[in-house]
């Protein structure tokens, strides 16, 4: 302990040590005791006891070492409970190798676990072991998503609830749900074989990318919380490209969320409206983190080895168009048109052609661009985003009446607070001709 | 831990299949439970193929009575057609297993509750 630190130092530790080590020591304890619930509620329960200690006695010299210990006793306590109420509790499967590992432990065992706690290929073993359990296709997509933020990153279920747009209650419910099947169905805590491990890393670049969409395209638009979350999705793409290095997948990723993010500053006026690209102050960008997103662009395959590899990095290369335009009037739309080409010709997503349509409208002006909107609506009966390009593509070709109607379409179907604001303008604009 | 896999299909499927699709399915049967048996830790505790769902008969009770009728519980285009049950070390290794059964099935995969 160092005493004499005051309360702000405590406060500052903490958030520090929550953000550095939730995830490797709810992994650590996820090894030793092979249940989620236990693993995650020890730590917690840890974190308020540091809570308590550390703003008045001083922060301890090795803090992951502390709140380990103190989230091991934790759950001891929790097992010598349940075992005086006889409850059967479903553990995870782990490898007979890890299990042999962890019993020849037992009468070190304690000494052991605080050498775990500083060995970094440990920690780095168990976190990819907890991340690939909570990807796991057994779960469906928001539930590992959901789990992942929970476990890995340490968010709050409320925060997550936020995130995905339901009741905590509904959330915690979801949580429970999720633990519990990994357990009971017998997901193996384990890293995937060779045979899998590409499809397996899909699965957790999918989870991720989940993740800071939630965080990026928000529900409403005037959440801080949702700009954290991409945030820590960027950290836990970061994690992995660490964890699983030279995977171009994993680093694609990585590029194409940090460049997205470096807008973020310049997508909201103080009123919380919302400021389109070519409108965005591009001094507000980040540009430190687009030269390293560029950075990680220029390292990776031009091929790479996956389909979620390619993807990923076509979606990263024309936001990189956007990103390294000094002017909006620079952008490269030619080469956008290019990569979106390739990118509807791998996916056929309806999306994809929805953003080749405003690409294309930028080249060779907006009847071509409209001409690509055919054929979408039965595709995308729900978007937004259909009838609000094709209303600006009419009002850029002077028919103002269909694109006021296209705005009114796409209000109907917009609930985001900022995007409505924009859409309310263009139909003002349309109507006052 | 002990799984059964419940194998799901369209009936009119098989009634309709010539020799060819015929041997095709069981030669995937075959793959299966090679793969099963040379699977560390992997075995077959058991398993049977049915007879069509129009052979099943149903007991249900209402308003205290019990009440029999002709055919499955549900009507649905795909109908259970047999199942497998297995020891298999972990979810994994199962869902690897049956990626060799035939095509034409929806293979649903729940562990055995063994607190009962």
């Amino acid at each position: 302990m160092t005493p004499g630190q005051d309360g702000q130092d405590g406060q500052e530790a903490l958030s520090a040590a929550y953000r550095d080590h939730w995830g490797p020591l709810v992994a650590l304890l996820v090894g030793r005791f092979r249940r989620l619930d236990l693993a995650q509620d020890a730590l917690a329960e840890a974190f308020v006891q540091a809570t308590r200690h550390w703003p008045s006695a001083g922060v301890p010299a090795n803090p992951a070492g502390w709140l380990h210990t103190a989230a091991r006793r934790r759950a001891l306590d929790v097992l010598r409970a349940e075992a005086i109420r006889d409850r059967k509790v479903a553990l995870l499967v782990v490898d007979e190798e890890q299990r042999l590992d962890a019993a020849a432990r037992s009468e070190a065992r304690a000494r052991q676990e605080v050498e775990d706690v500083l060995d970094p290929a440990h920690v780095r073993d168990e976190v990819l072991r907890l991340v690939f359990l909570c990807c796991h296709p057994a779960l469906a997509p928001e539930a590992r998503a959901a789990l992942t933020l929970r476990l890995v990153l340490g968010l709050r279920t409320q925060q997550i609830a936020r995130l995905f747009l339901v009741s905590e209650p509904t959330m915690t419910a979801r949580l429970t749900r999720a633990r519990r099947k990994l357990a009971a169905a017998g997901v193996a805590l384990r890293l995937p074989g060779p045979q899998a491990l590409d499809e397996r890393v899909g699965s957790v670049v999918q989870v991720v990318y989940l993740a800071f969409t939630a965080g990026y395209a928000p529900g409403d638009g005037q959440d801080p919380v949702r700009v954290e979350t991409a945030g820590e999705a960027i950290r836990l793409g970061r994690l992995l490209d660490e964890l699983l290095p030279g995977r171009d997948d994993v680093r694609n990723l990585l590029a194409l969320m940090v460049l997205q993010h470096s807008r973020r500053d310049a997508r909201t006026r103080s009123d919380g409206t919302l400021v389109l690209l070519p409108d965005q102050d591009r001094g507000q960008w980040h540009h430190d983190e687009i030269a390293w997103a560029m950075a990680l662009l220029a390292e990776g395959s031009t091929r790479p080895s996956t389909r979620t590899g390619v993807e990923l990095r076509l979606e990263a290369l024309v936001a990189a168009a956007h990103a390294t335009a000094p002017t909006a009037a620079d952008t490269d739309w030619a080469a956008v048109v290019g990569l979106y080409d390739e990118l509807e010709q791998l996916t056929g997503s309806a999306v994809v052609r929805l953003n080749r349509a405003v690409a294309l409208a930028e080249v060779s002006g907006p009847a071509a661009g409209l001409d690509l909107l055919d054929g979408l609506d039965d595709r995308l009966p729900r978007s937004h985003r259909l009838p609000a390009v094709r209303g600006e593509l009419l009002l850029r070709s002077g028919e103002r009446r269909s694109a006021a109607e296209q705005f009114a379409l796409a209000l109907e179907r917009c609930d985001n607070t900022a995007e409505r604001q924009h859409l309310r303008a263009r139909q003002g604009l349309a109507l006052s001709g | 831990m002990r799984y059964v896999v419940l194998m799901y299909g369209d009936e009119s499927v098989w009634a309709e299949a010539d020799e060819a699709a015929r041997t095709e399915t069981i030669a995937a049967h075959d793959r299966f439970s090679e793969v099963v048996r040379d699977h560390p830790g992997m075995s077959f505790a058991g398993g049977e193929a049915l007879q069509t769902a129009d052979t099943a008969t149903t007991l249900r009770h209402e308003g205290g009575r019990s009440v029999v009728t002709d055919g499955p519980f549900a009507e649905a285009t795909e109908q259970l057609g047999g199942f497998y049950l297995l020891d298999a070390p972990d979810l994994d290794a199962v869902m690897a297993a049956i990626e060799h059964l035939p095509s034409y099935y929806v293979l649903e995969v729940r562990p055995v509750d063994d607190s009962v």
